[in-house]
C-alpha cells in the first residue's frame, strides 16, 4: 500500500490509487476463482467416485421357490426372489402361501414358527398371521403376499 | 460472536498463534542449489495424494483372490471416475518414488546429512525402504498376471537370503506359495502396517527438518540470502503441487493404468515380464551375475550385495564426518555416489529396453 500513497505525493494522477486498488481487486478475483475452480475439479470426481454405481439387475417375475416334496405341512422355507428373500409356507392344512420375508419394521428377515403357526421376526418380536397381517409387536404394515402356483412338483412364486 | 472473539477463544485453549509465530520464523535459504529444497515437500505431497486416492479405492476394492481382479475391473469400468482415481494412485506412486530418489541423491551430494542431521537422514532411509515396500505390496493387489509373477519372484528373492530366508518367504507369502493368503497379507501391509509406520517416520522426519532448519551447503554458507517460508516459499511449493496434480491428471487421462489379465497360478509367465521400473536395476543386475561365483550361488551374492548397499545407506552420515578437513574423502564420496547413480541409471535403461 505504501507505494500507492507515495504515488500520490509524487504528483501522479490522483485517480491512480483507485486504479491500483481496482487492479489488485481484479487480480484477487482471478486468483480466487482459479483456486475455487481447481478445488472443484478435485472435489467433483471424488464425490462422483464415492457414489456407488447402480448395479442393474434383471427383474425376476417368477421363481421356483421349492419342491413340494421337500416341504411337509406346517413348515416353511426361505427362497431367493431376485435380490430379496421370500418366505414360502406350507400351512398345517397343506395350503401354500408366499410372502416377502423382509419385516416391515426394520428389514430383518422373518421366519415361520410351527409352534405358534405365525410368522415371527426375531429382531423385535414382530408377529404376522398366515395372511401376512401384522398382529403384534412393532411392524407397521402387513408383509407383501405373492401368488403361488403348483407346476408338477415345483412350487412357483410370482411377483404380485 | 465475532470472528475475533472466536479466534481469541480458540487461541487461549489451543495456542494457535504460536504456530503462526513458528511459521513466521521459518526461512528458506536462497542459493544456486535451492531448487532441491522442493523435492522433499513434493514427495510428501504425492504421499498425501496416495493416502487420499488409496482411501477412495478402499471403498470398492475387495482383497481376495476370487474378487480382487474383478473389483479393480469394476472400479475401472463401472465406478464414476474410477479409472481416474486408480490411475492417479498408480502414477502418483511412481512419481513419488522418483521424487524420493531425487530428494535422496540431492541430500547425499550436498551432504545435508552432516551433523546434526544424521537422524533425519536415517529416518529418510527408513522412509525410502517403506515406500519400496508400499510399491511392492500394492503391485500385487490387482491380482493380475504380471503382479502375480512379480510377487513370486520378489518373495523368492527374499527366500534366497541365508539363514532367515526361508522363514521370511513363508511370512511374506502366508505359506509356501503365492496364493490368496499372500494377497490378504499384502493388503494388510499395504493399508495398515506400512501407513502406520510411514506416519510415524514422516512425523519424525518433518519435525527434525523444522528443528534443524534447512541445510545450507558449505559453499553458500557465507553468502546466502533467505526467503520467508510462509507465505513466499509455501506459495512456490503450492505451484509445484498444482503442476503435480496437472501432470497426474494428464498421465491418468492419456495413459490410464492397465489392468491386464487375471492371475492364474497354472499359466506360464508371459514373455517380456518385468518388475516396476524402480526394481529394474536390481532385476537387470541379477541377470548378469553368473550362476556360480566360486562356491556360492551367484544370485545369493548379488542379493547380499544389494542388502549391504542398503545397510551402507543407513550409516553414510556416520562414516563420512567432518567434511572441511577431508577434501579427499569428500571427493571419494561424491565419486561413489556418482557411480551408484550412473549404475542405477544405466541398468534401469538397459532393463527397460532389453
Amino acid at each position: 500500500m505504501s507505494n500507492i500513497t507515495a504515488g500520490n505525493t509524487t504528483g501522479t494522477r490522483p485517480d491512480r490509487t483507485v486504479e491500483l486498488t481496482s487492479r489488485r481487486r481484479f487480480l484477487d478475483y482471478l486468483l480466487g476463482t482459479s483456486a475455487l475452480a481447481t478445488l472443484a475439479a478435485i472435489v467433483y470426481p471424488i464425490i462422483r467416485f464415492m457414489a456407488p454405481p447402480h448395479v442393474v439387475e434383471a427383474i425376476q417375475n417368477s421363481v421356483v421357490a421349492a419342491k413340494l416334496s421337500e416341504l411337509p405341512p406346517n413348515s416353511a422355507k426361505i427362497f431367493k426372489f431376485g435380490s430379496k428373500p421370500g418366505l414360502l409356507i406350507r400351512t398345517a392344512s397343506g395350503e401354500l402361501k408366499a410372502f416377502s420375508a423382509v419385516c416391515t419394521h426394520l428389514e430383518c428377515i422373518v421366519q415361520y414358527r410351527p409352534d405358534t403357526k405365525q410368522i415371527w421376526c426375531a429382531c423385535h418380536n414382530g408377529q404376522y398371521n398366515l395372511n401376512g397381517e401384522n398382529i403384534g409387536g412393532p411392524p407397521p404394515r402387513p408383509l407383501a403376499e405373492y401368488p403361488v402356483n403348483k407346476r408338477g412338483d415345483d412350487v412357483v412364486v410370482n411377483r404380485a | 460472536m465475532t470472528v475475533d472473539t472466536l479466534k481469541s477463544w480458540l487461541d487461549e485453549r489451543l495456542s494457535i498463534s504460536s504456530l503462526g509465530y513458528a511459521a513466521q520464523k521459518k526461512e528458506v535459504p536462497l542459493h544456486r542449489q535451492s531448487i532441491w529444497y522442493y523435492f522433499g515437500g513434493m514427495t510428501l505431497f504425492l504421499f498425501v495424494v496416495q493416502v487420499v486416492t488409496g482411501i477412495l479405492l478402499l471403498l470398492y476394492y475387495r482383497p481376495s483372490s476370487e474378487n480382487a481382479f474383478e473389483s479393480v475391473q469394476f472400479i475401472m469400468t463401472e465406478v464414476k471416475f474410477g479409472w481416474l482415481i486408480r490411475s492417479i494412485h498408480s502414477w502418483s506412486a511412481n512419481l513419488m518414488i522418483l521424487t524420493l530418489f531425487i530428494h535422496m541423491f540431492s541430500v547425499y551430494f550436498m551432504r545435508a546429512y552432516d551433523r546434526p542431521r544424521e537422524v533425519t537422514w536415517v529416518s529418510g532411509v527408513v522412509l525410502l525402504l517403506l515406500c519400496i515396500c508400499f510399491g511392492f505390496s500394492g503391485y500385487l493387489l490387482p491380482w493380475n498376471e504380471v503382479s502375480f509373477f512379480a510377487t513370486k519372484v520378489g518373495t523368492e528373492i527374499a527366500g534366497v537370503v541365508p539363514v532367515v530366508g526361508k522363514t521370511m518367504l513363508r511370512f511374506l507369502r502366508g505359506g509356501d506359495e503365492v496364493t490368496g493368503a499372500t494377497l490378504t497379507r499384502f493388503f494388510g501391509f499395504h493399508v495398515a502396517v506400512l501407513p502406520a509406520m510411514a506416519t510415524v517416520f514422516i512425523t519424525v522426519h518433518v519435525l527434525l527438518v523444522q528443528l534443524h532448519g534447512m541445510h545450507v551447503p558449505a559453499r553458500y554458507q557465507q553468502t546466502h540470502r533467505r526467503m520467508k517460508f510462509f507465505p513466499n516459499f509455501f506459495l512456490r511449493d503450492l505451484i509445484g503441487w498444482l503442476v503435480a496434480i496437472g501432470v497426474l491428471a494428464a498421465l491418468a487421462a492419456i495413459f490410464p493404468w492397465e489392468l491386464g489379465v487375471k492371475a492364474d497360478p497354472f499359466v506360464p509367465a508371459p514373455a517380456g515380464i518385468k518388475p516396476e521400473w524402480y526394481f529394474l536395476f536390481m532385476f537387470q543386475t541379477l541377470k548378469y551375475i553368473p550362476a556360480k561365483i566360486l562356491m556360492f550361488d551367484g544370485e545369493v551374492i548379488g542379493i547380499m550385495v544389494f542388502m549391504l548397499a542398503a545397510a551402507v545407506l543407513f550409516v553414510i552420515p556416520f562414516i563420512n564426518r567432518s567434511p572441511e578437513q577431508h577434501p579427499r574423502r569428500r571427493l571419494i564420496f561424491n565419486v561413489l555416489g556418482g557411480i551408484a547413480l550412473l549404475f542405477m541409471a544405466v541398468m534401469t535403461v538397459i532393463g527397460y529396453f532389453a
